[in-house]
């Protein structure tokens, strides 16, 4: 222990703070308690899940997710991406491109080969963006793969050309508008304003039975587990503080010789794909996907659930995902018409109040109350929080 | 005269041969040449609007010289490469403002900072040897912030962060160093250590100091660039200048 902090190499295990620990348990009790309380506990128990239930908490990991990838690249490298849920929608576009092809000839038209919207369109032949994603592999890559091409397209364009801060936010919006227009489009292929839904069956289990939705639930608390790990891999890594270091002073860190450009593209890549993901985990849950997904405000909701959760903590991020999310559940049913305000003032609220969002404060209440009863000065663990980030925008 | 510039450029670690730079008809460098030798210590002053920062924006690739060349140790063209491969080549920077990264520890600071690959690959799976870890150990001592390498750098005092930067430019084990203001606000005891810590590690070094401080730089006892409006107004001991008619007369006002 005689450089304590930042020295060796420590097992990924070890490197989980307590937040994470707690998130993780979580996520292996709801994993396995949701689908058993569904499939396994009478109707009539008070511990029953409904099905409804199912879906709506496998919705909100799938959001916590998406929240954990912003987190990633915000609250770590200080890049405000506001046009995530454009990596989200076409996760989820690429998945729901394979629940269409798995319609096969049950469709309203009983074509085979082209979904419903072509043959209305009269189309005749399947475009050839289309192809492959009758295969299950094919579709998982591109839902990966896409996210990440696009990011890594995006960025080295944005990176090379060193535009940051509120420039960059914007032209994130900008990407995600754009695409947003363009997938209204029916000319496009991909169902223009309705989107894709009708789904039937993945892997050949019925969307409608109720083994279907708690096995997606499970896969959605194993996807969210799995991001975790991997995040708090990136950010206790070396390769995570030069993040840090990028976020709090990124000419420091390129004279240092770090190309700054390349561990930006890096997270950024790396959070698109975490944000696909979440999006083809959402859509077979939901049951559609269509081009509101692209609107910007939605890429600016998950700013405001990582703002709320607790910036650069990643825990706090996915709490926030699902917090928000609840609230929106709630409020959209009880008073639907206050929804965007309560929306607004609970940004705001937390800007003023909880600029460290609330495991951001926690901890602070936390260090403070410890370091009031522990007079001995004991030095932070060895891969403790790596850095909280700084109150406030993205830079 | 070509053979003395050939000598020059195949004995100076930094040779700089009519630079300009400008801005939108301002030249900020005006046809500006100097050469530093390696292990020499140099204070380069002059007033506001000199140059001086332009002068390291060009050397360390912030900025591209409209025209001119700059070559590190003799066959390297500093003017095509930007400032994470100039870092890599040897050549460290301190900014006016001390820039240290705040939330993170002074160890990891300089752990940061020390030789060795910058690329994302190695950064992920990196874990730190034995022998950086005793490299570490000597720059904290160097710099003297042995008993605060666990604090975070944001704690630190102005004159305590001024001496990380130095330590993470020496962790980054540069032949050229540029430093500017490294006294900047520093009471007189720290400017003191300061200029001591500085002779103690020219030598192994080549470091450049840019400086308002007279009496600093005086204390440094080392050989004066005055640059003014761009190019050099004089050189030679600190007497020298002091005394250089040019150069009492750029500072006593026109």
């Amino acid at each position: 222990m005689a450089t304590g902090s930042s020295s060796g190499y420590t097992p990924l295990l070890l490197r989980i703070d307590a937040g994470g620990w707690v998130l993780l348990l979580v996520l292996i009790a709801a994993g396995i308690g949701v689908p058993y309380a569904n499939q396994m506990l009478p109707q009539e128990s008070p511990w029953h899940v409904p099905t409804w239930l199912v879906a709506l908490l496998g919705k909100y990991l799938c959001f916590a997710l998406l929240a954990l990838s912003v987190d990633l690249v915000w609250g770590f490298c200080g890049i405000l991406s506001l046009g995530h849920g454009a990596f989200f929608a076409l996760g989820g576009y690429a998945m729901g491109m394979h629940l269409m092809r798995q319609i096969g000839d049950r469709g309203v038209y009983g074509n085979p080969d082209l979904p419903d919207f072509m043959v209305f369109l009269n189309w005749d032949s399947l475009p050839w963006y289309w192809y492959g994603f009758d295969q299950f592999w094919f579709a998982m890559l591109m839902v990966m793969l896409v996210p990440g091409m696009l990011a890594f397209v995006f960025g080295w364009f944005a990176f090379r050309s060193r535009v940051t801060g509120v420039y960059l936010s914007i032209i994130t919006q900008a990407m995600t508008y754009a695409l947003l227009l363009a997938f209204f489009r029916n000319d496009m292929g991909f169902g223009g304003n309705n989107g894709l839904t009708d789904f039937k069956d993945i892997l050949g289990f019925s969307l409608q039975a109720d083994a279907t939705r708690c096995a997606l639930f499970a896969a959605s608390a194993v996807a969210l587990g799995v991001g975790y790990l991997l995040c708090r891999f990136i950010v206790t890594s070396k390769a995570g503080r030069v993040l840090v270091a990028v976020r709090d002073a990124e000419s420091r860190t390129r004279f240092l010789g770090y190309r700054v450009e390349h561990y930006k593209l890096f997270v950024f890549t790396v959070s698109a794909v975490l944000a696909g993901i979440a999006g083809a985990l959402y859509v077979p849950q939901v049951g559609i996907i269509n081009p509101g997904e692209f609107s910007p405000a939605n890429s600016i909701e998950i700013v405001v659930w990582v703002a709320v959760g607790g910036r650069g903590t990643l825990y706090g991020a996915a709490l926030g995902g699902v917090l928000v999310n609840y609230g929106k559940t709630y409020f959209t049913a009880a008073m639907p018409e206050l929804w965007l305000f309560l929306l607004g003032g609970l940004f705001i609220a937390v800007t003023l109040l909880l600029p460290r969002g609330i495991v951001g404060t926690l901890q602070l209440w936390g260090g403070v109350l410890r370091r009031r009863f522990s007079s001995g000065d004991r030095k932070r663990g060895s891969h403790g929080a790596v850095a909280p980030a700084p109150a406030g925008g993205g830079e | 005269m070509t053979t003395s510039t050939r000598d020059k450029l195949s004995t100076s670690i930094l040779y700089v041969n009519a630079v300009t730079v400008s801005f939108d008809g301002f030249k900020a460098l005006n046809d500006l040449s100097f050469t530093i030798d390696p292990g020499e210590m140099r204070a380069v002053i002059g007033p506001n609007g000199a140059g001086k920062t332009t002068m390291m924006d060009v050397v360390t690739g912030k900025t591209r010289p409209t025209s001119g060349d700059i070559l590190f140790n003799g066959r390297v063209d500093l003017t095509r490469l930007d400032e994470a491969s100039i870092a890599r080549l040897g050549i460290g920077r301190k900014f006016q403002r001390p820039t240290v990264f705040e939330n993170h520890t002074v160890l990891d600071n300089l752990e940061l900072a020390l030789a060795g690959s910058r690329t994302v690959k190695h950064s992920l799976f990196a874990r730190l040897s034995g022998e950086a870890r005793d490299r570490l150990d000597e720059l904290l001592t160097i710099i003297a912030l042995t008993d605060r390498r666990h604090q975070r750098a944001g704690a630190l005092s102005h004159g305590e962060k001024q001496w990380l930067e130095i330590g993470m430019l020496l962790a980054q084990d540069p032949d050229l160093l540029f430093l500017d203001e490294p006294a900047a606000g520093m009471t007189d005891a720290e400017t003191e250590q300061t200029a001591e810590l500085l002779k103690g590690i020219a030598g192994r070094h080549s470091i450049v100091v840019v400086e308002h401080d007279m009496a600093f730089v005086r204390s440094l006892g080392v050989r004066v660039t005055v640059l003014h409006e761009g190019a050099v107004l004089a050189e030679g001991s600190m007497d020298a200048v002091q005394q250089n008619p040019r150069v009492i007369d750029v500072y006593l006002g026109r």
